[in-house]
């Protein structure tokens, strides 16, 4: 596939390229298949590979992402499906009690390669139960990867890396990207998820964010291009594990950092990257690190208020000037 | 609860010998485990299955090496019953790296790739979706295989057990789903926790060929796992097994046990399974007296060699600390 495509085309070539490829593999979750995905990921892919490798579930999160967890350990490749990042609480035990722990508490005789898909992220109205970013809840857990592809050739390429990776990946799409339009390759193939990207050089300072927010931090820097403030922007692809090297080596040149999260501020990523600056590039520093946030309430569902609470453009470029002594 | 002689189908003594030596094997072993507690060679948490050996010994005589199995945190009985070495699940206990989960796990955490036994699941309802899973892996290579989810009669409450007994109905997955109801989930007696105590009927429900048996009599538990695997493979979809039991120790070393009468744990070791099955065997002749001392002498044997190994056995270094978290040595 080349040409104009979507991030949600983007994955679902993904998928699809999976599934071509290794027997093994399967998609299941919440109206995957009849129903063609709540995000229309996986559209047609039930015609293509029947219901055997498209399986419709019925709303048991924890029960089919258990499986998804169970069908791995028994050999299959499982792709599983959870509707957003706030149903995926249903099935927190079975990431954490079972997916992450199991190589662990088994004196590491089990791998448990089950990729677990999940939307994430505010913009479209959907309120205080559809809308949050907890990506940093997983990227807590030893024992698992966590992606965040924010790019198409990402959302696809990820995919098949997590297929081959042995042990448990969970991918974070934003859902404010699914409708996001670019080329991808011809070729479809497997990503480095082990390296944060530069998707912008710069010298002045490093911004480095996730997700949906990286092209809110594109148009951010872009702004301050014309201010005269050359922004570096690092899109971390990976959040567990952190890809120290890159953002440290990024800091260390530009010698100021600015985190962008759509999590909430308290012991958010975004913290979490701090930390990591301050212990390990403090004598580089030129000016206090800064973070732009999500705003600590539940998700409101009227526009201004939800665009109020996000990280937004605007406030990225007033704390990168803040960063910078300009004003 | 019949336990009369006139149910037992023809046992040969060979297979009379192997389930009370079975039996005696993990009664022995955990009696041993009890004793190592309180000199502090054991620590964390201990569930001692003792009371309950015919469900895991019955269950397990008709499984297959290629069948998978998914037990709870009182799992040593099902461990030794599969088969797995008494050294290795001694060391286990020990947290010595010889041990089953090379020390990582513990008391609840034993796994056993060969025996294809994973766990050793200590959050209650937590492996029967592994099970239904397995099962469907299974399934989906046409495998022959069929998976065995043991759990307690308190996970019937948890979300878990419903959401995994409707999808292996749904996708008639071979999970033998076996419940043993040993009337208390910790302390909370089963009347108090829940509406329908008569756990097979909520299988039954989700048009699961449900039975209950009486889990103190290993030949009926035997039979019972007979007919339910049969069926497995014959893909009739999921069967579920309501054993009843009793657990004669407390909960954990822990426990107190002010929940229960003492009467009534006086009452159910009488029907202990054990004993009931030596006598029965005796009775039938399938035994001689002789026959179960030498069990028990080859069983006392087995635990002290186990107890060596697992003194014997090595601390993990340090150093190896974050090891087994992520997959080594794969292009990922």
């Amino acid at each position: 596939m080349s040409g104009t495509a979507t991030y949600r085309d983007a994955v679902r070539a993904g998928i699809r390229d999976a599934l071509i490829r290794d027997p093994r593999c399967f998609l299941m979750g919440e109206d995957v298949g009849r129903y063609g995905g709540c995000y229309a990921v996986s559209k047609g892919l039930l015609d293509e590979f029947g219901p055997e490798r498209i399986r419709d579930t019925p709303l048991s999160e924890s029960g089919f992402v258990g499986a998804g967890i169970g069908a791995a350990l028994g050999g299959m490749r499982p792709i599983v499906e959870v509707m957003t990042v706030n149903f995926s609480l249903l099935c927190l035990d079975q990431i954490l009690n079972n997916a992450a722990t199991i190589r662990h508490m088994s004196g590491g005789q089990f791998s448990i390669p089950v990729v677990i898909r999940m939307a994430s992220g505010a913009g479209r109205q959907l309120a205080a139960q559809h809308s949050h970013s907890l990506e940093v809840w997983y990227a807590h857990i030893p024992g698992i990867r966590v992606l965040a592809p924010a790019t198409l050739e990402d959302a696809q390429g990820m995919l098949w890396t997590a297929i081959v990776d042995p042990d448990p990946v969970v991918i974070f799409e934003n859902v404010m990207l699914y409708n996001m339009t670019g080329s991808l390759p011809a070729e479809v193939r497997p990503v480095d998820i082990d390296k944060a990207a530069i998707r912008r050089a710069g010298t002045d300072l490093s911004i480095v964010t996730y997700g949906g927010s990286l092209w809110k931090c594109m148009a951010a820097a872009a702004a301050l291009a014309e201010a005269g403030i050359d922004a570096e922007v690092i899109d971390l692809r990976t959040l567990r594990p952190l890809d120290d090297e890159t953002i440290m080596a990024s800091v260390r040149r530009t010698r100021r950092a600015l985190l962008v999260d759509e999590g909430w501020r308290s012991g958010s990523l975004a913290a979490e990257i701090m930390a990591r600056i301050v212990e390990q590039c403090f004598w580089s520093l030129d000016a206090p690190l800064a973070r732009v946030c999500s705003e600590e309430v539940p998700i409101p569902y009227p526009k201004h208020l939800e665009d109020a609470a996000l990280p937004q453009v605007s406030a990225i470029v007033e704390a990168a000037r803040r960063i910078m002594g300009a004003r | 609860m019949t336990g009369a002689a006139a149910d037992k189908p023809h046992l040969s003594r060979a297979h009379a010998r192997e389930l009370l030596h079975q039996m005696q094997r993990i009664r022995s072993f955990e009696e041993k485990c009890a004793e190592l507690y309180t000199q502090e060679k054991i620590r964390g948490f201990l569930h001692l299955y003792i009371g309950q050996e015919a469900v895991a010994v019955g269950v397990m005589q008709a499984l297959e090496a290629r069948d998978g199995i998914v037990a709870t945190y009182r799992e040593h009985g099902h461990a030794l019953a599969r088969g797995l070495d008494m050294g290795r699940v001694m060391a286990e206990m020990y947290g010595k790296q010889e041990g089953s989960s090379r020390g990582r796990g513990g008391s609840m955490h034993i796994f056993d790739a060969a025996g294809r036994f994973y766990g050793g699941n200590a959050i209650v309802g937590g492996g029967l979706p592994i099970a239904v899973g397995l099962a469907l892996a299974e399934r989906m290579r046409a495998s022959g295989a069929v998976c065995v989810a043991f759990f307690g009669e308190g996970a019937a409450a948890e979300g878990e057990f419903h959401e995994s007994l409707n999808l292996a109905a749904l996708w008639r997955l071979p999970v033998l789903f076996v419940c043993e109801n040993n009337l208390y989930a910790m302390g909370t007696a089963l009347r108090i926790s829940e509406s329908e105590p008569e756990i097979w009927r909520k299988a039954a429900s989700y048009r699961i060929a449900a039975e209950a048996v009486d889990g103190m009599d290993v030949v009926a538990v035997e039979a019972a796992a007979r007919r339910a695997v049969h069926s497995l493979r014959e893909g009739e979809g999921p069967f579920f097994i309501e054993c009843r039991t009793y657990r004669f120790r407390a909960h954990s070393m822990f426990d107190a046990q002010l929940y229960r009468q003492k009467a009534e744990v006086e009452e159910w070791k009488k029907r202990c399974p054990i004993r009931m099955f030596g006598d029965w065997a005796v009775a039938a002749g399938l035994l001689h007296p002789d026959e179960i001392e030498a069990i028990g002498r080859e069983v006392e044997a087995e635990v002290a060699t186990a107890v060596r190994f697992a003194e014997a056995g090595t601390w993990e270094p340090v150093a190896d600390l974050r090891r087994d978290v992520m997959t080594p040595g794969e292009a990922s």
